[in-house]
């Protein structure tokens, strides 16, 4: 890894995956730990206390339904919590994936949203049409054809890579902005699937998912947004994935591609088909997280929404997902979790204002995030706090290396 | 590096005359379309047809003498421009006259470019340097907010601009730590800048201005009048631009004259090229590193102030949407090269004064159009731009022997 490199996009997994396999769990853990410390330094200038705060936020999460001495009312409170954290936890377990794959063939995967869009708005599309479909049949199509819409907008990119050598990075990005300007229009008043049948004809949203296409919900009420089976879903694509990878052709040469683009070449893998081959698969994850979160508990989608995403939603929030979960099954499943129960605890709903205001909370989980992914890029900063190394040594002297 | 070796495969080096060819090709289905357009609106598409069928022509014939990536882009920029010409003559003169005014069009086009220009010229110097500068989106977005703020607080347009481009340093100099001295992954944790950057804006935008948004009194950078408006299109073009537009057009040749005419922008480049050289004959890489990444951050919290001071007058939470990532494709279409990347942030800018103004045909699809500068982009990156190569360091960190 030492001298002339070609763009640096190519060997981003590469450089990556000394620490993203070393270290077992300790290192994400401190990552976290020196985030959320940083992130209360913040929380404390503000004049608030971060223990307060800190403590806000995690009942909210509704993640102290799991501890067993809390009296029956708040567990209550704490079991609709945890139904909304495990909600949001769903799709960032989609999208963490739809990164860490990339990650692993050496791709940046920064379309993670435009994707997720694309599953979403088919979803809608498909689920707010053809009705008197079969209940199984209707979901099934729509799930397949979200799916499939996310594959196609994550494969444009690896294509593009493949045939041109476009970086990756600059086109994800690109496809993220024209999905959600396309979504905005289509949406939008005198766009071609605004609700025509809404009661207020002014406001910018699609058409509400039909009765029969939502997805069962299993814990809770269904009135009240309870838990729909969408995360079974989700924990069946953590096997997926890990089989994908670890146990397929297809996973096998991803990850010779992610070690070197040239051995892999040599070794007769065709990298430019890897890379839209990778594409496609992250697409698919990130495309179905958005046909489910439309199916699930959102059922209509309005533009204002979709401009708020633009910059915080599940598909970037992936990113740091699957960084912090070091792009494995577990990881990604671990982190997912965190980020949900995050971005849930300092909800306007959960968070009491008293404590700490819900808005400057979402800024909080921000910062927190950037600082997460900026401590996981420079592996030595919480290794050599800790004096911990690497498992594997070469790759770790490669680090030093380059 | 395969997609490297893949690309050189499908388009071996091939004569001048194909490329010629090709680029000649672009030009004559651009004026194809410019024929159907004010002021000469030829009515028929007839003219306009035969010279984009020509370009087509040429493109293919790019295409089979090998400049595979030049031919496929001629060939379809004359079928789209066709497409174009046959719209422009289909619809009315009124609307057409409302939308082309050309005069407008290029202040328009030198206003959306500005913010662009700044951060590209970041991005420019921080790339030759060696240091890959994802984090621009986030370093406009930290001198966007800042500058506003710097401004109300300081009474001043200039304490505010100054305050941005403090700022805009000093998120830099976070990258530049992580990047350089750390030797992290350049992209990751430029990543982690914009996540940062929109964190701490919001937080500080909200906590300060709460729901009120940013006072709407707070100074502004002024226009610059010049007594020129009696001269066609230049005149109604360049009499009230922003201060800002001249400073990012002077920035331009300032840094092409900086990179390529000084000594230390020599050492600049060889530092890009190849540090372990750079550093034996006695230039400190780390430093010129260090300065050329703080550089592109004060240049890229510019570009912020003037969107909020400059041209849109308030601040929004993430309101350079996406500008600083089309300052990495301008970087990249411009060939790390201040010229070329100051064309091709024309070219996007005026891809969005274009959408700006067509809304006049029709208002439902207005917000279609805002997409049109991140088509644009893409084609670009994709497309007409040929394999770019980068500074042969680029993104690689450096470790000191």
């Amino acid at each position: 890894m030492s001298g002339a490199e070609g763009p640096a996009s190519l060997t981003v997994g590469s450089r990556l995956s000394g620490y993203l396999r070393g270290g077992g769990i300790i290192t994400p853990l401190l990552t976290a730990l020196i985030a959320f410390f940083i992130g209360g330094l913040v929380v404390a200038l503000t004049g608030a206390n971060p223990f307060t705060t800190y403590k806000a936020i995690f009942d909210g999460s509704g993640l102290n339904w799991l501890f067993p001495w809390i009296s029956a009312d708040d567990r209550m409170t704490a079991g609709l919590n945890l139904q909304q954290t495990l909600l949001l936890t769903t799709p960032l377990i989609f999208t963490g994936l739809a990164v860490a794959y990339a990650f692993r063939a050496g791709l940046f995967n920064i379309g993670g949203q435009g994707q997720y869009f694309a599953g979403l708005f088919i979803g809608v599309w498909v689920g707010s049409s053809l009705h008197g479909l079969p209940a199984f049949l209707h979901i099934l199509l729509a799930l397949v054809l979200g799916t499939l819409a996310g594959a196609v907008w994550g494969g444009i990119a690896g294509f593009l890579k493949a045939t041109t050598g476009s970086n990756e990075v600059i086109t994800t990005i690109m496809l993220n902005y024209v999905i959600l300007w396309a979504g905005v229009w289509a949406f939008g008043l005198g766009g071609p699937l605004h609700s025509g049948s809404g009661s207020d004809k002014t406001v910018p949203i699609s058409d509400a998912v039909v009765q029969n296409a939502r997805l069962p919900v299993f814990w809770g009420d269904p009135e009240l947004q309870g838990l729909h089976i969408g995360i079974f879903f989700a924990l069946a694509a953590l096997v997926v994935f890990w089989v994908l990878l670890n146990r397929s052709v297809a996973g096998y040469e991803a990850r010779a591609v992610g070690f070197s683009p040239d051995a892999a070449e040599y070794g007769g893998i065709h990298a430019g088909r890897t890379y839209t081959k990778v594409m496609l698969v992250c697409g698919a994850f990130a495309g179905l997280a958005g046909v489910i979160d439309i199916l699930g508990w959102q059922f209509a989608v309005a533009t204002n929404d979709i401009q708020n995403a633009g910059a915080v939603g599940a598909g970037f929030i992936g990113i740091a997902v699957a960084l912090l979960g070091r792009n494995t099954t577990t990881g990604v499943f671990f982190s997912a979790l965190l980020f949900g129960a995050l971005i849930n605890g300092t909800s306007v709903r959960n968070l009491d204002p008293a404590v700490f205001p819900p808005e400057l909370a979402t800024n909080l989980t921000l910062i927190i995030q950037g600082l997460i992914v900026l401590l996981v890029s420079a592996p030595v900063i919480v290794t050599a706090m800790y004096k911990l190394r690497p498992r594997r040594g070469p790759l770790a002297e490669d680090e030093a290396d380059a | 590096m395969s997609a490297a070796t893949l690309t050189r495969r499908l388009s071996p080096a091939g004569a001048e005359r194909p490329v010629l060819a090709g680029w000649g090709a672009v030009v004559l289905a651009l004026l194809a379309f410019w024929l159907a357009l004010p002021p000469l609106l030829v009515r028929t598409p007839v003219p306009s047809l035969v010279l984009a069928a020509a370009a087509v022509g040429l493109g293919v014939w790019a295409l089979r003498e090998g400049q595979t990536r030049l031919g496929w882009s001629a060939a379809v920029t004359g079928v789209l421009c066709a497409i174009g010409a046959i719209a422009a003559t289909k619809s009315g003169e009124g609307n057409l006259d409302r939308v082309v005014i050309w005069s407008s069009l290029a202040a328009a086009m030198l206003r959306f470019a500005t913010p662009l220009v700044f951060a590209a010229l970041g991005g420019v110097i921080s790339e030759r340097s060696g240091v890959v500068n994802i984090g621009l989106e986030g370093m406009m977005l930290t001198g966007a907010f800042f500058a506003i703020y710097g401004a109300d607080v300081t009474g001043g347009w200039v304490g505010g601009l100054l305050v941005g481009m403090i700022a805009g340093g000093v998120l830099a100099l976070v990258h530049a730590f992580f990047a350089i001295s750390l030797r992290a992954d350049q992209i990751v944790c430029g990543f982690a800048i914009n996540f940062l950057a929109l964190g701490t804006t919001g937080y500080v935008f909200l906590q300060h201005y709460g729901s009120n948004g940013t006072p709407g009194d707070a100074p502004q950078v002024p226009d610059v009048s010049l007594p020129i408006d009696w001269i066609p299109f230049f005149g109604p073009a360049l009499d009230k631009l922003n201060l800002l537009v001249w400073v990012a057009l002077v920035l331009v040749f300032v840094v092409w004259l900086f990179v390529f005419r000084t000594p230390a922008g020599l050492r600049l480049r060889s530092v890009g090229e190849n540090p372990r050289a750079a550093a034996t004959v006695g230039i400190s890489v780390y430093k010129v590193r260090y300065l050329a990444v703080i550089a592109s951050g004060v240049l890229a919290a510019m570009g912020g102030a003037f969107l909020s001071i400059g041209f849109v007058h308030t601040f929004n939470q993430n309101m350079t949407a996406g500008r600083g990532f089309i300052a990495l494709a301008v970087v990249i279409v411009g060939k790390w090269r201040p010229v070329a990347a100051l064309a091709a942030a024309l070219m996007f800018g005026f891809s969005q004064a274009l959408a700006q103004r067509l809304p006049v045909f029709s208002d439902s699809s207005a917000t279609l159009l805002q997409a049109l500068p991140y088509v644009v982009t893409l084609i670009a990156v994709a497309g007409l731009v040929g394999r770019s190569t980068p500074p042969a360091a680029d993104g690689v960190p450096y470790a000191k022997e």
